[in-house]
């Protein structure tokens, strides 16, 4: 079978040793040969010195999920060989550090060894143990290069734009990386049946994470205030908001910042601040994960029912409680649609990438601030931390934002008397004014029940007049909500209905699949409350799997709650122990669900 | 815009009649004291925070600001309730208990050119909202906060609060144990740029203590002691009328002196002193107890302390920092409102983007 092109690696380390640029640098390279690469960071919730992989696939195909399946293993982690030998695929490759010997209980018999003493060569090359520690990861990085035939020209290149006039750094970086090229070279037959050849398939593509999308989301979209409290794995997304704030939101002239940054105290305060500078006419949004949703949901309801926008990106981990802050999931969905106590329906959305996660997170303040509403963004720690190959980002220069309905002071002035909650477009939206306009826009905005004139209220008809309304507005935002993806097969009988970042992996196993004989129609969700078309998806089929990565199927339990379809309609498939959605599960779990039906 | 009109109403809340009866006084922008009002108290009669209420109007009104260029905001409670009696021109903004601090912290971020007041309760500055509280204090959000504090929660009958001293007693003659949080001590110990405290039957005090607040540039702490007189007002309470007359000892009276009037009023000169504000207003502080220092911290800390310990609860402009940078200045943000931005400054645009992708290939 020709591998070239297409098999995955993993690489174990320890934390804090400066595995990580050695990692960025393989896949900067496998990725400026023009070949598809995605790469996995299946990091512990520690600074240093716990277990820590990097998982990276090559295909040509550019099928982007993780596999479970590693052609190599590059096993520098003595701590976590016996996992680590256990996990090479039969006839692969293991690659560690001869400098000491191998016990030989790790011997497999069907794995080939490749000793590179890693160690004992940069400790005679390299002076300082910081240095040696260091140079030992880009020396894998050399060895990797011989034996996957990746471009020694690219990597040198590499090292010259990251290291620039550091001329002292960038040598010991090149010395470390032909240490390690010139070794494996002459030791071992290079390249391995699984290496590299190039190909022109990313030069309209880029590497990122959706944390630095969505922060760029947020930038386009005009968003000034941002408020949140630090938690893996969103923070990188306010890291990567305030590093564009720094260098687009200056004014040219006097250096004073266009942006409000505000690390709060806790997630309970990010996001009121957040409901209060949309109320006083901001865009502003927050970051945060799972535990920080369960903090803010009070004050989401407040949001609901006093009609506030707020943005809030849940990019979602492991839970309950503190779960696994490293490990990925799509365990909020049920908590994001109906966050707070009493009635409440959010709008949500579901980005399958990063370049979906920019997109969503830009269109998210229009919707919040049309439908004056709180709006999740979903991603996860997958989406959200990890570098997906995605096409480039492209804006459309004639957009403007959607504001929504906010009274002028011009329009005020002409108005007898204006009243906050009143529906006088019978459109379920009611006209808002912010803060300073004018005399005549006050109003007071309140949690505790008011009626259609903005005032207090115990009345029954009052109160429900109003909660009703908002029920018909966000019912209504569905038929501009982003549509489902879909994409039809003639004649299917069966469906696979997934959310998010499992889009990946159920494109691959449609494929997969379809090549055995098993057709399947697919449809993936980008958006809460669902539009007609989701259900109909499921009418439509004998059988539909609900792909998604938590234990309590919370997608089908959504849509059973939403659309009423009876549960047989739609098999549960899911995967939730932590990694990325691959391929293999949603095969799996279709063909046990199929072979039982056989 | 003719769809606003009232179909059908059925009151649950109180306006107060638009009546305004020539004669009235104006002041510097032609409002009268009415245009500074709001709808009709329903809190029990004789409360204290009906009066601090009429204080905030007589104080905005004699500072001539524009009532729909203030925003009011308040968390849950009795005392959270009154931003709807005053300054119905302002938009007002009832959030949820405690979190009060929270809402006016972004809503300042996002605009500053407003003049931001916030209500709280002692239950909802001390206990639940006391993460928040102290936090605003740290941040130095540019805002009044007025602590209506009666010791007692009212709205949930008589329970008490985090403010109750010990030893005081309940309605029903139980009394509390526990040790009780001082507002400005913690304030002071926040690090607070702005700490008063003053006592909901005295106006005199209280007005200009309100106008120094508004004028000050950071966060502007005023306790204001506010009996109950539903759930305590008894004997045996602390937060009493009768009690908070007794022992409220005034140590520093504070004058307010707008922007470029002159300083005329008379006063022996040892024991005053001019204290500018951000918007050239003055605060005269006349010191009433000979040994104390408002611009002291620690002495101020001490001295509310010392007199704690004899049962005094010592009134008046506390503490004022002279070098108070609020938040917006601390961040380094634009002295307009961010709201006001136009979009063309906000959005990089397309080219920007695909040449900024660099970095991501």
């Amino acid at each position: 079978m020709d591998r070239v092109n297409d098999f995955a690696f993993k690489i174990a380390t320890a934390n804090g040793t400066g595995s990580a640029s050695a990692n960025g640098l393989l896949m900067q390279a496998i990725f400026r040969m023009g070949v598809p690469v995605t790469g996995k960071n299946v990091f512990p919730s520690n600074i240093q010195g716990l277990p820590t992989w990097y998982e990276i696939r090559v295909n040509k195909d550019g099928y982007t999920a993780r596999t479970p399946h590693f052609d190599l293993m590059v096993a520098l982690n003595a701590a976590t060989y016996d996992k680590d030998v256990a996990e090479v695929g039969s006839g692969g490759w293991l690659l560690y550090d001869s400098s000491w010997p191998l016990d030989e209980r790790l011997k497999r018999p069907d794995v080939t060894y490749l000793g590179v003493p890693l160690a004992e060569m940069c400790n005679a090359t390299f002076k300082g143990v910081r240095e040696r520690i260091l140079m030992k990861n880009i020396a894998y990085v050399g060895a990797l290069a011989a034996l996957m035939k990746i471009d020694e020209d690219v990597i040198r290149a590499l090292l010259k734009e990251k290291f620039g006039k550091k001329q002292a750094l960038m040598e010991s970086n090149q010395k470390a990386v032909d240490l390690g090229y010139q070794y494996a070279a002459k030791t071992f037959s290079c390249p391995l049946p699984i290496h590299l050849e190039p190909l022109d398939k990313t030069k309209d593509a880029i590497l990122i994470d959706g944390n630095t999308s969505a922060a760029l989301g947020c930038l386009y979209a005009g968003a000034t205030v941002a408020a949140w409290y630090p938690i893996t794995p969103s923070t990188s997304l306010m890291d990567a908001f305030r590093g564009f704030c720094m260098k687009y939101r200056q004014d040219p002239e006097t250096k004073k910042n266009r942006y409000a940054i505000l690390q709060a105290e806790d997630e309970l305060a990010a996001v009121g601040m957040v409901i209060g500078a949309g109320w006083a006419g901001a865009r502003a949004f927050t970051s945060t994960s799972g535990p920080g949703i369960s903090l803010m949901s009070e004050f989401i309801g407040l949001a609901y029912y006093a009609e506030v926008p707020a943005v809030i990106f849940d990019v979602q981990r492991t839970g309950p409680s503190t779960g696994m802050p490293t490990r990925t999931q799509q365990g909020d969905l049920m908590t994001a649609a109906y966050a707070s106590h009493g009635d409440t329906r959010h709008i949500c959305l579901y980005p399958a990438d990063p370049r979906e996660a920019f997109e969503l997170a830009a269109k998210a303040f229009d919707f919040a601030e049309r439908f004056q509403t709180p709006v999740f963004v979903l991603s996860d720690l997958d989406i959200g931390m990890n570098d997906w190959m995605v096409p480039k980002l492209t804006w459309d220069d004639s957009y403007k934002p959607d504001r929504g309905k906010v009274l002028t002071a011009e329009q005020l002035e002409q108005v007898k008397t204006f009243y906050r909650y009143l529906d006088v477009d019978g459109d379920g939206i009611a006209y808002r004014t912010l803060p300073g306009t004018h005399p005549k826009g006050a109003f007071f905005a309140r949690g505790s029940g008011h009626n259609k004139f903005g005032g207090y209220t115990e009345d029954a008809e009052e109160y429900t007049e109003v909660v009703d309304r908002i029920d018909r507005k966000i019912q209504r935002a569905t038929k501009v909500l982003p549509a489902p993806i879909v994409r039809q097969v003639p004649g299917a009988k069966l469906g696979i209905l997934t959310i998010g970042g499992c889009h990946a992996a159920c494109n691959e196993a449609l494929d997969l699949l379809a090549k055995e004989g098993i057709a399947l129609d697919y449809m993936r969700v980008r958006s809460f409350p669902f539009g007609d078309d989701v259900a109909k998806f499921v009418e439509s089929h004998d059988l539909t799997f609900v792909v998604e990565q938590n234990r309590d199927a919370q997608l089908r339990s959504l849509l059973q709650l939403e659309t009423g379809l009876p549960i047989d309609k739609m098999e549960s498939v899911r995967y939730y122990g932590g990694f990325p959605m691959s391929a293999h599960y949603v095969i799996s779990g279709i063909k046990a669900r199929l072979d039982k039906a056989a | 815009m003719s769809g606003f009109s009232r179909t059908k109403t059925i009151m649950t809340y109180i306006p107060k009649p638009a009546v305004v009866y020539p004669g009235l006084e104006r002041n510097e922008i032609g409002l009268t004291r009415r245009d500074y009002e709001g709808s009709m108290t329903t809190l029990c009669a004789g409360c204290g925070h009906d009066s601090i209420t009429a204080a905030i109007v007589q104080a905005f009104w004699e500072l001539s600001i524009p009532p729909h260029r203030v925003a009011k905001l308040s968390g849950i409670g009795c005392s959270s309730k009154t931003p709807a009696y005053f300054l119905k021109q302002a938009h007002g903004f009832n959030g949820v208990h405690g979190r009060m601090p929270a809402l006016v912290t972004g809503a300042n971020a996002a605009n500053s050119e407003l003049t931001y007041i916030g209500v709280s309760g002692d239950g909802d500055s001390l206990s639940i909202g006391l993460g928040q509280l102290s936090h605003a204090i740290r941040r130095n959000v540019n805002l009044l906060y007025v602590l209506e504090n009666n010791g007692v929660y009212g709205l949930t009958k008589g329970q008490f609060s985090a403010s109750a001293d010990r030893g005081s007693l309940s309605k029903k003659g139980e009394a509390n144990t526990m040790e009780s949080i001082d507002g400005c001590l913690l304030a002071l110990t926040l690090g607070a740029t702005f700490v008063a405290r003053s006592f909901s039957g005295d106006k005199a005090q209280l007005v200009p203590i309100i106008k120094a607040g508004l004028a000050h540039s950071g966060f502007a702490f005023v306790d204001v002691i506010s009996p109950c007189v539903t759930f305590n007002d008894h004997e045996g309470s602390t937060k009493s009328y009768a009690y908070t007359r007794e022992h409220n000892v005034e140590i520093v009276h504070a004058d307010f002196v707008p922007p470029a009037a002159a300083i005329t009023t008379q006063y022996d000169p040892g024991s005053v002193r001019n204290v500018m504000m951000h918007d050239g207003s003055y605060v005269r502080l006349r010191k009433v107890a000979e040994d104390y220092d408002p611009s002291d911290r620690d002495r101020a800390y001490a001295h509310i302390r010392e007199r704690q310990k004899d049962g005094e609860v010592v009134t008046g402009l506390l503490y004022l920092s002279e070098d108070s940078k609020d938040m917006h200045e601390q961040s380094e943000t634009i002295p307009s409102s961010l709201v006001a931005l136009p979009f063309e400054q906000l959005c990089p645009g397309n080219n920007e983007l695909q040449r900024m992708q660099a970095r991501f290939r």
